[in-house]
């Protein structure tokens, strides 16, 4: 049954490897969910911009990546990935083996399904805010980098965080599946530590555990943030 | 290259050729989705009741629940129950071990649990948000607790939910993918054997893609036609 004495920390245990592996997560979903947000400021501009084809290609991007399972989109972008990059490479002329490494290839296969999540979530903050705004901003004199810095971003940071705290908490779960590219996170240890010790449902519940420490210790935080962000709206 | 040959080309592509491979275990992942959805749309409302219910424990118990699956990943509720319960000797001698012994068993199970976790806190959302005063006209109508549920709190409550549980139906097809993970062969199982056969695995996984677009395409106008018919109200009348 459960085991707590392979938990510990050293040699003989396996606390610290489930620490790093932890560690690892976190930097993983971390780096993501950044990237995400990188990616989903411009498709939710291209889904907001009157441009047909901008449109076009955003909505193709949003509903395919939602539409098929995270776990493809993984596989897709691990066994694909490097030989995309060698073909690329060829056109600039470069003609030798290219591997990306698991971590590079985690995070970026992360971050596009999560880009996905946050591109609504930024354009549905964006459409939130009264269109009067930008034109007083106009009527005042700003320009439009001005207006777009001092007047929309910080509104739609503020409509955008619960949804974007739900974002965090969707990239994080998913972060169990790149255990498939053979990067060390809190899945992959658990595999690792179950077949030597033949105890699967010890590291299985302590996997659960971090993931629950994880998901509510940073819902918590952007609860925080939330309320932070509110303070002059109550 | 006339029409002809590039059709016949076409057909030896081997995205072509995996496509129907992948398409027929396209019938093990509907089983999948047909044993644990109204499994799971049936228990979300019960737990939903419990939720919003006056009695403290039942609630709690639920809220726990609903605490920890929406928590932690799919794929560690899919392993814990996969391999972390046929670990347990207790399981393997009991009568549970005829189910559980089966990976598509595990995989139901697991996808259960999941949705129902997150369906009862769509659907206690949407019971919360019936009006009191839609529930006292009916109580002074003189319905019973089953009828006013039946005919007043669920049809106003789910009619409200619809669009929300239609995402969280678009997440179960997805979900079942991570089924394929505990060897057992579904649409995702099939696209990594051929993977592992042919050593093609953009083709596969392109193709796999596809059905599961397609699937969901369809579940998409399933919730729509839903919406359609229980909001007449809505329907744009010319």
């Amino acid at each position: 049954m459960f085991k707590f004495e392979k938990l510990i920390f050293g040699d003989m245990g396996w606390g610290d490897e489930f620490l790093f592996a932890t560690l690892m997560t976190v930097v993983v979903s971390i780096c993501s969910m950044g990237l995400g947000i990188f990616i989903a400021i411009f498709t939710a501009w291209a889904k907001l911009t009157l441009s047909r084809f901008l449109n076009l290609i955003a909505n193709f991007y949003t509903t395919v990546v939602r539409g098929i399972p995270e776990l493809l989109v993984i596989y897709l972008i691990f066994f694909g990935g490097s030989a995309t990059v060698m073909k690329l490479a060829k056109v600039f002329g470069y003609e030798g083996y290219i591997e990306l490494n698991a971590f590079t290839i985690s995070v970026f296969a992360i971050g596009i399904i999560s880009a996905t999540y946050s591109t609504e979530v930024l354009r549905a903050a964006f459409l939130s805010i009264d269109r009067g705004q930008v034109e007083s901003a106009k009527t005042l004199g700003l320009s439009r980098l001005q207006t777009f810095i001092k007047i929309l971003v910080p509104q739609v940071l503020r409509h955008a965080i619960p949804g974007l705290g739900n974002v965090w908490q969707v990239t994080l779960k998913d972060t169990s599946l790149i255990s498939v590219t053979g990067l060390v996170e809190i899945m992959r240890q658990t595999r690792i530590s179950a077949n030597v010790e033949h105890s699967p449902l010890t590291f299985l519940i302590t996997a659960a555990c971090l993931y629950l420490f994880l998901t509510t210790f940073t819902g918590k935080f952007f609860n925080y943030l939330e309320r932070k962000s509110n303070k002059g709206f109550v | 290259m006339n029409f002809f040959e590039f059709l016949f080309s076409f057909k030896e592509s081997l995205i072509f050729v995996n496509f129907f491979k992948i398409l027929s275990a396209l019938d093990q992942t509907l089983l999948l989705l047909l044993a644990s959805l109204p499994i799971g749309f049936v228990l979300s409302l019960i737990f939903a009741l419990w939720r919003v219910s006056k009695n403290k424990f039942l609630s709690k118990t639920v809220e726990y629940y609903i605490f920890i699956i929406r928590g932690t990943p799919l794929l560690v509720q899919i392993y814990l129950i996969y391999f972390g319960l046929g670990s347990i000797k207790a399981v393997r001698d009991s009568f549970l071990w005829i189910v559980l012994k089966e990976p598509f068993w595990c995989g139901v199970l697991a996808l259960t649990i999941n949705t129902v976790a997150y369906g009862s806190e769509i659907f206690r959302g949407g019971i919360q948000a019936v009006s009191q005063g839609q529930i006292e006209s009916g109580k002074s109508l003189g319905f019973t607790r089953i009828g006013l549920l039946r005919k007043i709190i669920f049809p106003i409550a789910l009619r409200r939910v619809l669009p929300i549980y239609g995402n969280e139906l678009i997440l179960m097809v997805k979900a079942t993918s991570l089924v394929s993970l505990t060897t057992y062969m579904e649409m995702t199982g099939v696209a990594r054997r051929i993977m592992a056969v042919t050593w093609a695995p953009v083709e596969a996984f392109i193709a796999a893609g596809i059905l599961y677009l397609f699937l969901n395409f369809l579940m998409v106008q399933f919730i729509k036609y839903l919406e359609w018919k229980y909001n007449p109200h809505l329907r744009v009348t010319r």
